[in-house]
């Protein structure tokens, strides 16, 4: 009951993060235009949950246990947060994941706000967090955990077995109810507010006046807005932004000439705490993002559309980085979870 | 003109053989289609209008009626025909959460 309590309150002061009332803005020397931009940049009142799988406090904290757990993993070494790491923006810091089989051919994405996205995985080759959450464990580079022997190996756990009861009553433990309850988990990681937030909602001096500027640039000569739009700055699009890498991306599972190269726009929220950068880790931080997209990428057939050379003056590209900075929320300590283990007798 | 209205008034007639085939327009504003579904006849035309600032990809790979128009530029258009009976499941594939649901009835 402790923890429920204490995740219930940890939860509403998750929701009241989003629940920033609009104060009245204050006088704006850029006018109303900025002030338009900034409506679509407002925090969500509530995280969503599907019908079929709705939130619940026992359903959270098994799936937190799951998430923790390396048991998880064929060899017991590697749990979802060994790639996925809280303290490290749910992302691993490398250029590229590592698992079990060595490395990986892409960069670990963030799990951050995933209760609001569309597709998952950089490919979205995935339509729900329920469908994406046993792809690690059984992919043999990954967790290499044959999903056969998910069940067997989490029922010798005493306490998972309590845990699934509790969770899913009248189901208990099974590999749809293991998907269900770490998406749930998944489904309450949510970056915390940030300046630009604050700013969003009245408070003028809680970003700097290049951050602003970066802001307006952002939503209009950079074209960043074109795809990193809406609170959560992504609209969870596909497009091949000109990295010259010969991975081919979104084509591989939906092969149509524009989807070559093509990679899901990511969230931008904390993203100065999550270099390197890009779904091959090719750009070491913000500055050569900005670079990047200022040349406008590799000349190809599928290059989208909206890359174009942005000649943007060395005082916009500190400004866009700027604006970036102020992403960087403050979102509460993530508390790591006891894990469950077999029980064992009391003696002789 | 409010997208619906503007939707239902661009249907157009098309004399093509025996059958009547109609046009039915469905526009891309602010990253959605301008319906979330549609009633055609097989023949029927969809007119796909890109009246964003942005690129689209219309398609589909539903049976019998899959395509694909490939990259639309602002202002551009593109028309298909749905000849098999059926639903049809219409996408972008650059903005997957642009969804439209066309049946196509004999």
């Amino acid at each position: 009951m402790a923890f429920a309590r204490k995740f219930v309150t940890a939860l509403l002061a998750a929701t009241s993060l989003l629940c920033l009332t609009p104060a009245a803005p204050a006088a704006d020397p850029a006018g109303p235009s900025l002030q338009a931009m900034k409506r679509d940049y407002a925090r969500p009142t509530a995280v969503p949950f599907p019908a079929d799988n709705p939130y619940t406090v026992e359903k959270v904290r098994l799936g937190q246990q799951l998430f923790f757990d390396p048991r998880l993993s064929g060899d017991n070494t590697r749990s979802c947060a060994t790639c996925h790491n809280p303290a490290l923006s749910w992302g691993d810091g490398l250029a590229k994941g590592i698992g079990t089989g060595g490395t990986l051919g892409r960069r670990s994405p963030t799990i951050l706000n995933l209760a609001w996205a569309e597709l998952l995985m950089w490919d979205g080759r995935k339509d729900s967090l329920e469908a994406q959450a046993l792809g690690p464990i059984e992919s043999g580079m990954e967790m290499n955990l044959a999903l056969k022997d998910v069940v067997p190996k989490l029922e010798k756990v005493d306490g998972y077995r309590t845990a699934f009861a509790l969770a899913f009553p009248g189901e208990g433990l099974t590999l749809a109810n293991v998907a269900k309850a770490i998406a749930t988990y998944e489904r309450t990681v949510v970056s915390g507010t940030a300046p630009f937030d604050r700013w969003v909602a009245g408070e003028e001096g809680a970003i700097s006046d290049g951050a602003k500027r970066g802001f307006r640039l952002f939503n209009t000569k950079g074209n960043c807005a074109a795809c990193h739009s809406g609170w959560n700055l992504t609209d969870h699009s596909f497009h091949d932004i000109g990295l010259p890498d010969k991975d081919i991306g979104r084509a591989e599972h939906l092969p149509l000439p524009s989807m070559r190269h093509a990679f899901k726009t990511p969230t931008l929220r904390d993203v100065a705490r999550r270099a390197p950068y890009m779904h091959d880790g090719s750009l070491p931080d913000l500055w050569a993002v900005v670079e990047h997209y200022d040349k406008g990428g590799t000349a190809r057939p599928s290059l989208s559309p909206e890359m174009r050379p942005l000649r943007l003056t060395p005082q916009e590209k500190a400004d866009l980085v700027a604006f970036m900075l102020t992403l960087t929320g403050e979102a509460d300590p993530v508390t790591l979870p006891a894990l469950p283990v077999p029980a064992q007798p009391a003696g002789f | 003109m409010p997208l619906r209205p503007a939707l239902l008034a661009a249907a157009l007639l098309l004399a093509a053989g025996p059958a009547l085939a109609e046009t039915h327009v469905v526009d891309q504003a602010n990253k959605k289609f301008s319906a979330t579904e549609l009633a055609v006849k097989a023949g029927d035309t969809v007119r796909f209008v890109n009246k964003d600032s942005i690129t689209h990809n219309v398609y589909s790979q539903s049976p019998g009626n899959a395509f694909d128009v490939k990259t639309q530029k602002p202002g551009e258009s593109s028309d298909v025909v749905l000849k098999s009976a059926g639903e049809v499941e219409v996408r972008c594939a650059i903005h997957p959460t642009m969804k439209l649901k066309v049946t196509v009835k004999d």
